[in-house]
């Protein structure tokens, strides 16, 4: 542990192992004292909920709602009183203490250490008797719930309130004590229910403006199954800007916070629920059972604090702010579409950088070296242990060239990192193996589908945790792709389809809304600064010595792309103009398992459910297939000729399947530009087989 | 008159050689008075160290010789209208109260300025005026008291024709009284502080009080859409004003009759009352009431913001000050102090003042007592020379003003309060500025909300320009949080 101290970056403290509080009682019994908040007086939660309650905006909408429902005003009231009881929090000291008791005792079993940044801290203290603080987390594990308030409970920082998902509060006992530490639960899916809006958004938005206590909420809308980051949810994110649109508040300080694990703890719960194993309901009697995972090792947890955002700051000049000033303040206004632009653009942001301040893990980068490995090399012959060093230490530097941050712990690193992952792969005479869950008491599995989901789920393990770091290779990898499938060395021509790969994608990496053409320039300049490139003023051609860099990126998205294609296919080859969701995820489950087994498709991701979703959220962006609206089983019409040509538009840089010939390349470009121009505007229109 | 500060030469506030601060001359109920606290509070606000003082430039042979339209000056010779080109005469009236043009003025700098100053007597004499001057191009500029705070009196240094200041302090007659409606027909040029006391001398009064009152003139008031301090009693000066007839280069506009209200189209005072500075002169009619005894008083609440309440505290007698601070626990630095007038018939008054005491009791509030309601209402006509006494040591400051709708008015103070002290932050000001407010008038629907904005400019190098900025910072935040640009000052600069 000392070692991993020295090693890791000067800035970080293990708060585990501060010797000031060796004792857990006396640690959580100890003074907590925070600098109170200089904006308003401090007040309950009782108090809290009364002034939401009384708010002039809820007994507008309590008056509406009555009127529209043909039901008294007494009524909504009452209805209004419950959903504030099933949402609204209790913050107590007592349970705090309680909590940090308790956590204190579990992550010194789960973590060798839990890093943190004092610089960050100092900051947020500071922040916090300011203006309100937003704390935005990213989202990775159950874990993340309660680690922040831990932490500021540690350092003399007012604990903040928590947004969770309505499911935790179910749990017996549990629930109630989350909701005394701080928890308020939101419903799953809101959908129309003005009402509950209306409640939900007004506790929010009087929680910001009285500056009641810090607000933490996860901007990815929910816990990341496949430890990508996930494209913002913005409703939060609209709700707590208004207070400064308004000039209710003096400014608003959003705090990105980066928790990176080296092990995950749900890792293989992860996979199997992206295998389409069902997730178990949060319930108390669960989490006794997952008491098991207690006993193992989880190594080193980073939470990155990063540096305090001023809203005021950067909004100026994006939103006017005397649009507010001809209707009441207290009244519903839905949010302009300047507005909406900058939370989105704001949620974005954070997005990013979260994936900035999150520190990649060398077993990261080793997850990376192996999906490139042929899957028979992991499962059978093994890889060389000495060959996955040296390819993830010459990883490590490509990392570094991209200025990823690195939680790099020892020179032994490599051994104690394929140790601590055993669950995935393990060390045999040298050589590396894949770890296939159960092996031992199965091992002469006469079926092959078995085995290959049992493969299966250690590759979507292995993916996932390539995950983690994608986000410091993706610009690179988009354009190292551009190049790969224009064949042209033009900038303009590979920005194109740059940002069409972006767009194709969307769901899967996390860009900033109309920044493409920055996000194309910083890839440019990091393929140019580890000589990969060359770039000039029109042109990007690659270099001799980056023939390297350029395949390990193509390789790296190679997954998305075969899954994609194989999707496409699908589509393309069904029948029918109509599908459900339920039978395309089954559908193209039964399809993939078939080719991997038949050696055809190489890549196991074609099987996680978040990739087969994100499929057929990309195409609708696209305009290719179309939701029905009035059916209620998610059904959608395909538009068989878009999604070949989206597909052809992927290229052929992978082999399976086999590339539809054509002799003008370039009139898929035209045809893209053409095509999402007009399917914008009317995306039924397109359909010939189906009316 | 000083010509490069505020008010009466003998007024001025100044620290006396026991380093006590004083307030000079016989004219104020504060005139002669030991401030105590005053002191503290300008070193522990602004940082302003008594050492450092700023040596004001006398300095008048800077003036430009006058442009003068020989052709104009003949003709109005024959009309008989007295004018001058000294220097003294064109400097006095070549600026307002805008903080550039004091501290342009105090460093011995002087731009442009008009070359002459003519100064009608009546009516007629205006009509003259401006006919000449329509004749021979020249451009004219009215002058009335001098108080403006927009820049309205600065000359355009780019102006190639001569400029003459059309100075109607000599217009200031009260023509007549109707005591049957109570109407009263007033030449443009009269002072607040001699209107009142004219008035009052017949048992009437017009309720108008701006804290300019003792130097600002009855035109400027209309130019300008002035507010008063008894405004929630009297009216501002567009309902006190019944008729108005003004000189245009094109005529003389007025109306045929005096009516109190008409419905014949939009009302052409409105398009009058607030033009500021485009206008010649305006002779005009009020309406009066009956004077009656009043009684002040002063009430003030816990928890509020801290500004000027510890001078207030320093006027308190010990054993009073002890009574409030220390039996009644609040801190002087934490006070707010309410002054409040009560105008009007005995009963209404007594009425009056329990609804608000009774108010006031609910919030933890007290009385504080006549006196020091006298001596508040006071403050207000002396806090311009507080200004001058601040520059006197590298503070510089000026207040704005807004309206804003009730709802707003906390979140404004807080939000513009806030962006001054960032802004100034920001532009490199070496010590923490005086970000402070009040509410000065109220309406139904909202109120006008006072900022006072001053910071010690030592280590800057164009302390002018900062303040601009800062100011214009500010400005944008009233706009950004529903105020109005201005309450009553005017609104052509910024």
């Amino acid at each position: 542990i000392l070692t991993q101290t020295l090693f890791s970056p000067p800035e970080f403290v293990d708060i585990l192992e501060d010797k000031r509080h060796c004792n857990d009682l006396r640690f959580a019994f100890r003074t907590f004292s925070p600098p109170p908040y200089k904006g308003a007086p401090a007040c309950s939660s009782a108090e809290l909920n009364q002034a939401v309650l009384e708010s002039q905006y809820l007994r507008y909408v309590i008056k509406e709602v009555a009127l529209e429902t043909e039901s008294s005003v007494e009524e909504v009231r009452d209805k209004v009183c419950k959903i504030m009881w099933e949402m609204s929090q209790n913050l107590q000291l007592r349970f705090i203490r309680l909590m940090a008791f308790t956590f204190r005792k579990v992550f010194k079993r789960l973590f060798s250490a839990i890093y943190v940044n004092m610089e960050g801290l100092q900051a947020l203290q500071q922040a916090t008797q300011e203006f309100p603080v937003i704390l935005m987390p990213n989202h990775r594990s159950y874990i993340d719930f309660l680690v922040v308030s831990y932490i500021l409970f540690n350092y003399d920082i007012p604990v903040p309130v928590i947004a969770a998902g309505i499911p935790l509060a179910g749990m017996k006992i549990v629930g109630e004590i989350l909701r005394r530490s701080g928890a308020f639960f939101i419903r799953r899916a809101i959908g129309s229910d003005k009402l509950y809006w209306a409640v939900l958004s007004e506790y929010v938005r009087t929680i910001v403006r009285t500056g009641f206590a810090p607000l933490e909420f996860f901007v990815e809308g929910l816990r990341s199954r496949t430890l990508k980051s996930l494209p913002p949810k913005l409703g939060m994110m609209n709700m707590i800007l208004e207070p400064f649109f308004k000039g209710e508040v003096y400014d608003i300080t959003l705090l990105p916070i980066s928790i990176s694990y080296d092990r995950v703890l749900e890792e293989s719960l992860l996979a199997h629920e992206l295998l389409g194993v069902p997730k178990p309901r949060e319930s108390t009697a669960g989490l006794l059972k997952a008491s098991k995972v207690l006993q193992e090792n989880y190594g080193c947890m980073h939470v990155n604090f990063g540096r305090p955002l001023s809203v005021r700051q950067l909004c100026e000049g994006k939103i006017n702010r005397c649009q507010y000033n001809l209707i009441p303040r207290d009244l519903p206004q839905k949010p302009n579409a300047e507005a909406q632009a900058c939370g989105s653009w704001l949620a974005h942001m954070i997005v990013r950088l979260q994936e900035e301040g999150a520190l990649t893990s060398p077993w990261s980068l080793m997850a990376c070296i192996l999906l490139q490995v042929p899957t028979t090399v992991l499962t059978e012959e093994g890889l060389l242990f000495h060959q996955l060093t040296e390819q993830t230490l010459w990883l490590r530097q490509l990392a570094l060239d991209f200025r990823a941050h690195l939680s790099w712990p020892d020179s032994d690193v490599m051994s104690s990192t394929v140790a601590l992952h055993r669950s995935v792969v393990y060390r045999k005479a040298g050589r590396v193996y894949l770890t296939r869950n159960d092996e031992l008491e199965r091992k002469h599995s006469i079926v092959p589908e078995d085995d290959m989901m049992r493969t299966a789920a250690a590759f979507l393990m292995l993916a996932s945790y390539r995950n983690q770091c994608l986000h410091v290779f993706v610009r690179p990898a988009l354009l190292a792709l551009a190049m790969s499938i224009r064949k042209s060395t033009r900038k303009d021509e590979l920005l194109t389809c740059f940002c069409f790969l972006q767009e194709v994608f969307s769901n899967e990496f996390v860009f900033i809304p109309g920044k493409s053409s920055q996000d194309f320039d910083e890839a440019c300049s990091l393929l140019h600064e580890c000589k990969a490139v060359h770039v000039s003023q029109w042109e990007v051609t690659d270099s001799d010595t980056g023939l390297e860099v350029l395949s390990f990126l193509q390789e790296l998205l190679k997954p998305f792309i075969e899954s994609y294609q194989l999707m496409f296919r699908f589509l393309c080859e069904e029948r029918d103009c109509v599908f459900r969701e339920k039978d395309f995820l089954s559908g193209v489950r039964t399809l993939a398992t078939k080719l991997i087994v038949s050696g055809e498709l190489h890549t196991y991701e074609a099987l996680s459910s978040d990739m087969q979703k994100n499929v057929l959220s990309s195409l609708r962006r696209l305009g290719a297939i179309i939701k029905i609206e009035i059916s209620e089983n998610n059904e959608y019409k395909v538009n068989k000729s878009a999604v070949r040509r989206t597909g052809d538009m992927l290229g052929k840089c992978s082999k399976s399947p086999p590339p539809r010939s054509h002799q003008h390349p370039d009139i898929f470009w035209v045809f893209f530009i053409f095509f999402s121009c007009c399917s914008w505007k009317n995306p039924s229109a397109d359909c010939p087989g189906c009316t | 008159m000083k010509w490069n500060g505020w008010g009466y030469s003998d007024s001025r506030f100044l620290f006396n050689k026991k380093g006590q601060a004083e307030f000079t001359g016989k004219r104020y109920r504060l005139s002669g008075m030991i401030i105590p606290g005053l002191k503290d509070w300008m070193e522990g606000t602004f940082g302003a160290n008594l050492q450092h003082k700023t040596q004001p430039v006398l300095n008048t042979s800077a003036v430009q010789p006058p442009m003068l339209n020989e052709a104009f000056v003949e003709e109005l010779k024959s009309t008989g209208i007295p004018f001058s080109h000294e220097a003294d005469d064109r400097v006095f009236r070549a600026h307002g109260h805008c903080l550039h043009e004091i501290f342009a003025l105090r460093d011995g700098k002087i731009g442009r300025v008009p070359d002459m100053v003519v100064w009608p007597n009546c009516h007629n004499d205006v009509v003259k005026i401006v006919e000449l001057a329509c004749k021979h191009n020249v451009c004219l500029i009215p002058y009335g008291g001098g108080t403006s705070v927009s820049s309205a009196l600065e000359c355009p240094p780019e102006e190639t024709r001569s400029i003459v200041s059309l100075d109607t302090s000599q217009m200031n007659r009260i023509l007549w009284i109707d005591e049957k409606n109570l109407t009263a027909h007033v030449e443009s040029g009269i002072v607040g502080q001699d209107l009142e006391r004219l008035l009052n001398e017949s048992g009437y009064c017009t309720g108008h009080e701006p804290d300019s009152m003792e130097f600002s003139s009855l035109g400027g008031w209309v130019a300008t859409r002035a507010s008063g301090m008894k405004k929630n009693i009297y009216g501002n000066i567009e309902d006190l004003v019944v008729h108005i007839k003004m000189v245009t280069p094109r005529g003389v506009i007025e109306k045929s009759c005096q009516g109190p209200r008409m419905s014949t189209g939009p009302d052409i005072h409105h398009f009058i009352l607030g033009s500021e500075g485009l206008l010649t002169a305006i002779i005009k009619i009020l309406y009066l009431r009956d004077h009656e005894k009043y009684s002040e008083s002063l009430i003030d609440m816990q928890k509020l913001y801290h500004g000027l309440s510890s001078i207030f505290t320093s006027f308190l007698d010990g054993l009073k000050k002890f009574y409030i601070t220390k039996f009644k626990g609040f801190d002087p630095n934490r006070l707010c102090v309410a002054t409040l007038l009560f105008e009007g018939a005995r009963e209404k008054v007594l009425q009056h003042e329990k609804q608000v005491y009774d108010i006031a009791a609910k919030f933890g509030g007290l009385a504080a007592g006549e006196d020091n309601g006298q001596r508040g209402y006071m403050l207000t006509f002396v806090i311009a020379y507080l200004r001058d006494l601040g520059m006197d040591y590298y503070v510089i400051g000026e207040s704005f003003e807004t309206s804003v709708p009730w709802d707003r008015v906390l979140d404004i103070c807080r939000n513009v309060k806030a962006r001054i002290i960032r802004e100034c932050k920001d532009k490199g000001v070496q010590f923490p500025p005086l970000s402070t407010c009040r509410v000065t008038q109220t309406y139904d629907a909202g109120a006008c909300v006072y900022f006072y904005f001053a910071f010690n400019y030592r280590g800057l190098s164009d302390p002018v320009h900062v303040y601009e900025q800062v100011e214009h910072a500010a400005r944008e935040e009233i706009l950004a949080n529903g105020g109005s640009l201005s309450h009553h000052h005017g609104g052509t600069t910024s």
